[in-house]
């Protein structure tokens, strides 16, 4: 699965993307195996009120279901227009 | 989705040609602000693929809630100065309420739901612009759908 960082996501965590293998369920369990990982993930990800995710390029929470999903993005609420 | 500067006058001139039998077209540009002249240039980071792909979604539901003859959004990503154009949406409809509340949604959905994010670099210091509750709110707004 391809996992993609935006912003100051992607600042602190010092990648914009990555390949992981996962048997992570949902988006909260993959979470929890990142931030297990070392402490920019766990940084980047101690405060999820302030991130947002898209699964598959769609916004979503972070309950949804990772069967099948080919891509998901963290970043912080977006900024445009 | 553009790197390049556009100019709203060929845009806004070009989308109104296309829309035969509409009566109104409104045009909303942003422009990068600089309040009090210490804003060096701003970084537009953007979601390549989930970006064409949200603005999409945002229009065909315009497009759903009124009825308009047509829409158009232009939006730049990288480097921009202040009072560089950061974005567009022009809409058409036969009646102007129909273009001015559709150019609003678009404006409030691509705020705060499409894949932008700003950086400000001020007096040499960089920072990332924080979501406003506002704009959050200004969605709520939008929640009932027009009868």
């Amino acid at each position: 699965m391809d996992i993609f960082y935006f912003a100051w996501v992607r600042e602190r965590i010092g990648l914009p993307r990555e390949t992981v293998q996962t048997d992570a369920a949902t988006v909260r369990d993959l979470i929890v195996e990142l931030r297990a990982r070392e402490a920019r993930y766990d940084m980047a990800f101690a405060d999820t009120t302030a991130l947002r995710v898209a699964v598959d390029q769609e916004l979503a929470d972070f309950d949804a279901p990772l069967a099948g999903v080919r891509e998901v993005a963290f970043f912080p609420p977006m900024t445009g227009g | 989705m553009q790197e390049a500067p556009f100019d709203l006058g060929l845009e806004a001139n070009g989308f109104a040609a296309r829309q035969a039998g509409m009566g109104a077209v409104v045009t909303f540009t942003g422009i990068v602000r600089d309040l009090d002249g210490s804003l060096d240039r701003m970084h537009i980071e953007h979601y390549p693929g989930m970006t064409e792909k949200a603005l999409r979604g945002i229009a065909e539901e315009a497009h759903r809630r009124w009825d308009l003859g047509g829409s158009l959004i232009i939006h730049r990503h990288g480097n921009l100065s202040p009072d560089d154009m950061i974005m567009m949406v022009a809409t058409a409809a036969r009646h102007r309420k129909d273009a001015f509340d559709a150019a609003m949604f678009l404006m409030d959905y691509l705020k705060s739901r499409a894949p932008f994010w700003k950086k400000e670099m001020v007096s040499g210091d960089a920072s990332w612009v924080a979501a406003r509750g506002e704009d959050e709110d200004a969605l709520k707004a939008w929640e009932t759908p027009e009868t």
